[in-house]
């Protein structure tokens, strides 16, 4: 049952078109609704086990012999995201109901990329074989793809689909790569056995592995300088970005970040990789935020940015391994940080992105600019809007306030480390953490204040603006309830679902969740953490006041030294006119000339294979005598190809083709094979049936002039053709290295196959595959010719043109 | 016999090519026709002449012909029939549609690209 | 073939008929002697393209009134169904089964799930071959 729930969305996907189709009245969205539902109620119970540190598993054998299974391993850490997936998820939908008009939309489109999606991502987070991870994993990117492409008549949309899965895939390939090095070092395919496997840092891949991991990792959680595709991502319909790229398949990177930190964190480079780009990330993504002037794309990087400020958290986590009984230093404070504030960040972004898609809808825009002063007209939108946004800017009484005052402790807990040239470098780390929460709170505010104070400018909205309809709102509301309820009830969150999930990220300090202690309280005394939340504040405040003023100075940054040019760079001057340049010089667009292609390559590795492997050997004495009638057929044979080939009209050319038809199935009778001679027999037959029935259609043979430059290439190809088959021909008869499968066929025939006719025998019962596939392409060519003939599209499309 | 033989099967396809490099479509047609003839008697050739008799068990008989050659040039004569039929229409299509049997003109119209 | 050929319509009557039996013996006598579903098959498609070439695609058509894709259809599903059978029963795709009975009439004699494979091939040659044959004629 644990591993069926996986598939459980993408089967009643299947039934979507039906429902879509048939029940119009109802918006299929509500059939939908159910299975996120059922799934987060499903996983729920699993909090029971969990909490004490334990885990449920279950397995779905898939290619035995290569021991590849299904596995669903839910421990604390797979429970919290499969009950993301599912809670955000049912919120998503029952948001997307209100978002998306029943009568306009593709719903079943939609809603099967959705359920694809969901089983993916909880096939990610519950996989504990590294195959079938990567599997879910880049369905993921596919299904993605799909959503993000939904309104694929815009050029935007296409462009931003194939740009995220073109990074994320090709993330996903190199993640592969490292699995596999992984897995192949610890002899295991299991995640779970991998990390019980001890330190595999003395294997030859490790660190290859380890880098190939994290790009997979940072391509899918749109890290620095991957991030690129999550901007261009937000052409997807606002309930997607509110789940795919803000609260879930972003997060699979980090996923896979803390599972595999057990393994990995032993590496200093682990460590100086996560951590570094995870800061690096987070001061990035929130200085480019507060240029933004689409709420989605603020939205956007502040979720790259938010990303980032979990990944260096994952990444000073692993510095508790290098610490001597870390579970009771500052050092313990990082991990459950980090799986905190990923909580935290899916409440508030989850409802930011779906106040942005209800301002979007209900006034026609989301460029910034253009909006303002909607405060008296959405008041309930505002409200949320302000929750969540002054929660990322961690502002106290809300939820984000108390990761963010734990996130500045960790990162003033990087100063204490002294290993692997921390003691030098670490000061960069609060340094940056501290910049950058500036600069969040500065996004934060420019995001609320441009769209919901200022000045009400009703001249420059596309639609007259009104509050959303109540539907709509529910999922932001809950959302913000929870960002409030979490600032007073922090341990109880931490006792049921964080302190398992740290328990899975670090299992080198606990043993068990109770051992995890770390007490999360509003109030600690006016400590540097506190003293620098005070600063970002004030500083904060200060820059968003005068953000008019230096918002131009992003502008000086030229436009052509961005990633998003390189990308485009690579993408386009690289691969597509880089490459058709090249494909132009020899794709001549003559058929013909593709054929020289062929043969010509086919008798250089042929000829050259044989004479550099020395396989050309000729045994003239051993062979079955000549009689002299054969002599005669082989004549014939020579005629009739000659005929063939030089025949000046389609008759003497059908018929020289006839005649070789017929001395064939001559040949078939003499070397002892009759049935073949039969069926040549009669296939001859019907063949010139076949041409004489067609010859009224068919073009007369007429002289073409031909180059002669190209004539003495076609002669040169030919014979080289003629030469090559008789120099295997040859080496063929004149060496049989292996004994022939074919005295088995004939002791066993009788016996194990109960026939006498062995040719027959092979064809239905020894090889029957290639029988069975041989009467599917004849049924093929069968019904290719009845359409060519029956179906003339292009003729019929003439007519009704005219 | 099987020297012969494979120096015909050479003669076949060079035929066979020569004519698939035409630019007539009913030579490319009668060309890969030629090109199987000469594909199975390559297979035969390959697998040995010898053998006293067909494949099919009979008293006193031990000296059969090699059986499984002759059972893959059987399933591709059947598959070369249907190929050559499916050339055949194409090439009549082709011509009625295009109104021309010269594959260096048949390079679709400009619209198609 | 307008021309009233009444030689060749009568003669071809009769040796339709001698194809058609030498096609069905061709088929069953497959395993044990010379033939099988490949041979059979395309006999009898030529003993049709005889009726036809002395007749004419019409009056075949009105005589045998067949639909060849449907032939085609259902000697691919005998052929593929013959195949999987096996795996209902816990045995390996292409598991043939064949024993000796002795039945009244014709004696001791094989019956051999092959054959049905057999069938399936016989099915398809025919309606492909006829498939063809009849949609190139009917092309004006």
């Amino acid at each position: 049952m644990q591993v069926l729930a996986i598939f459980i969305p993408v089967i009643v996907a299947i039934a979507l078109p039906f429902l879509f189709k048939k029940i119009r009245a109802i918006h299929t969205g509500w059939f939908v609704l159910i299975v996120p539902v059922a799934l987060f109620l499903y996983y729920l119970t699993f909090i029971n086990d969990t909490k004490d540190g334990l885990s449920a598993i279950s397995k779905l054998e898939w290619i035995p012999s290569l021991d590849i299974a299904f596995t669903s391993y839910i421990d604390g850490l797979s429970l919290l995201f499969s009950l993301l997936i599912t809670g955000i998820g049912s919120l998503v939908v029952l948001y997307s109901i209100f978002y998306l008009d029943k009568t306009k939309e593709k719903l079943h489109n939609f809603y099967i990329y959705l359920l694809m999606f969901m089983t993916a991502m909880l096939g990610v987070v519950q996989s504990d074989h590294v195959i079938t991870l990567y599997l879910f994993w880049e369905l993921t990117s596919i299904s993605s793809f799909l959503l993000i492409a939904y309104w694929s008549d815009r050029d935007a949309s296409r462009f931003g689909a194939l740009k995220s899965m073109m990074i994320t895939v090709a993330g996903g390939l190199l993640m592969l790569g490292g699995l596999l090095l992984l897995a192949m070092m610890g002899g295991s395919f299991s995640i779970r056995e991998l990390i019980a496997a001890g330190d595999l840092s003395q294997g030859n891949y490790f660190t290859l592995a380890l880098v190939l991991i994290l790009l997979g990792a940072f391509t899918k959680s749109a890290q620095f300088p991957f991030y690129i595709w999550l901007p261009d991502a937000m052409e997807a319909p606002t309930p997607v970005s509110a789940y795919l790229h803000s609260a879930t398949m972003v997060k699979a990177g980090i996923y896979l970040v803390a599972r595999m930190t057990p393994v990995f964190a032993v590496s200093d480079v682990w460590i100086w990789l996560v951590a570094g780009v995870g800061i690096l990330t987070l001061t990035w993504g929130s200085l480019f935020a507060a240029k933004q002037t689409d709420l989605k794309a603020i939205l956007a990087f502040s979720t790259v940015s938010q990303l980032g400020l979990i990944m260096s958290l994952l990444g000073v986590s692993a510095m508790a391994f290098h610490v001597e009984d870390a579970a009771g230093t500052i050092f313990k404070y990082a991990g459950f940080a980090a799986i905190f504030h990923l909580i935290n960040h899916a409440t508030f972004k989850g409802g930011l992105f779906m106040i942005a898609g209800i301002v979007d809808h209900e006034t026609g825009t989301r460029d910034i600019r253009k909006l303002g002063g909607l405060m008296s007209i959405m008041p309930i939108s505002f409200t949320v809007a302000l929750i969540g946004s002054l929660s990322m800017a961690g502002v106290p009484l809300l939820n984000g306030f108390l990761s963010k005052e734990m996130f500045l402790t960790a990162m003033l807990s990087v100063m204490e480390f002294d290993l692997f040239n921390f003691e030098t470098f670490g000061v960069l780390f609060p340094v940056l953490a501290f910049i950058a929460s500036v600069f969040t709170f500065v996004y934060s505010c420019y995001f609320v204040g441009h769209t919901f104070l200022g000045k009400y400018k009703p001249e420059s909205l596309p639609q007259k603006a009104h509050e959303a309809p109540i539907g709509m709102l529910i999922s932001p509301i809950i959302l913000a309830a929870l960002v409030i309820i979490i600032f007073w009830i922090p341990n109880t969150v931490g006792e049921w679902l964080i302190k398992p999930a740290v328990m899975a990220v670090q299992p080198f300090l606990y043993t068990s969740p109770a051992e995890v202690m770390v007490e999360v309280s509003a109030w600690h005394g006016f400590n540097t953490e506190l003293q620098m939340t005070l600063g970002i504040i004030i500083l904060g405040l200060l820059l968003f006041m005068t953000l008019a003023k230096w918002q131009k100075a992003y502008a000086i940054w030229p436009r052509k030294l961005t990633l998003n040019s390189l990308y485009d760079f690579v993408i386009f001057a690289i691969f597509e006119r880089g490459t058709e340049n090249f494909s132009k010089l020899y794709m001549t667009n003559s058929i013909r000339r593709y054929l020289i292609y062929m043969f010509g390559a086919i008798i250089v590795m042929v000829i050259g294979t044989l004479f550099i492997k020395d396989a050309f050997v000729v045994d003239w004495d051993s062979g079955s005598p000549i009689a002299a009638y054969e002599i005669t057929l082989i004549a014939v044979l020579v005629i009739g190809t000659l005929t063939a080939l030089f025949g000046k009209s389609r008759i003497t050319s059908i018929i020289g083709l006839g005649a070789v038809g017929y001395t064939v199935a001559l040949f078939f009778v003499i070397f002892n094979a009759p049935d073949l001679a039969l069926t040549q027999l009669v296939i001859e037959t019907i063949s010139v049936a076949l041409f004489l029935l067609a010859f009224y259609h068919l073009p007369k043979l007429g002289r073409v002039e031909e180059r002669v430059r190209f004539q003495l290439g076609r002669a040169i190809i030919s014979v080289g053709v003629g030469v090559m088959v008789t120099l295997i021909a040859l080496s063929a008869h004149s060496q049989k290295l292996v004994d022939s499968i074919s005295s088995y066929y004939k002791e066993t025939v009788y016996s194990l196959a109960g026939g006498g006719n062995i040719v027959n025998v092979i064809l239905v019962d020894y090889r029957g595959f290639d029988t069975m596939f041989e009467i599917a392409v004849l049924a093929i060519a069968g019904m290719g010719i009845f359409s060519m003939i029956k179906l003339r599209m292009g003729k019929e499309k003439k007519n009704e043109s005219q | 016999m099987e020297i012969v033989m494979a120096f015909v099967c050479g003669f076949l396809f060079m035929a066979a090519v020569y004519l698939i490099l035409s630019r007539s479509l009913l030579r490319i047609i009668i060309g890969t026709g030629l090109l199987s003839h000469g594909a199975h008697l390559l297979i035969l050739t390959m697998g040995g002449l010898g053998g006293e008799s067909p494949p099919v068990l009979a008293d006193g008989v031990t000296d059969y012909a090699d059986p499984l050659p002759q059972a893959l040039i059987l399933t591709a004569i059947v598959i070369s029939f249907g190929v050559t039929a499916f050339f055949l229409v194409l090439a009549y299509r082709a011509y009625q549609e295009l109104g021309t049997d010269d594959t260096s003109l048949m390079k679709g119209s400009d619209e198609d690209d | 073939m307008k021309a009233n050929n009444l030689i060749l319509q009568f003669t071809s009557k009769i040796i339709f008929f001698i194809i058609f039996f030498f096609a069905v013996h061709i088929f069953f006598a497959g395993h044990y002697t010379p033939g099988g579903g490949f041979v059979g098959g395309l006999l009898m498609a030529s003993a049709i393209v005889l009726l036809v070439i002395s007749f004419d695609l019409k009056t075949v058509q009105t005589i045998l009134p067949i639909n060849y894709m449907y032939m085609t259809a259902t000697g691919l599903i005998v052929a593929v169904g013959t195949a999987a059978f096996p795996m209902l029963l816990n045995k390996p795709f292409f598991t043939h089964f064949f024993d000796y009975f002795t039945l009244p009439l014709i004696g001791k004699t094989s019956l051999h799930t092959a054959a049905l494979f057999d069938l399936g091939v016989f099915l398809v040659v025919v309606g492909v071959t006829m498939t063809i044959i009849q949609t190139i004629g009917e092309d004006e």
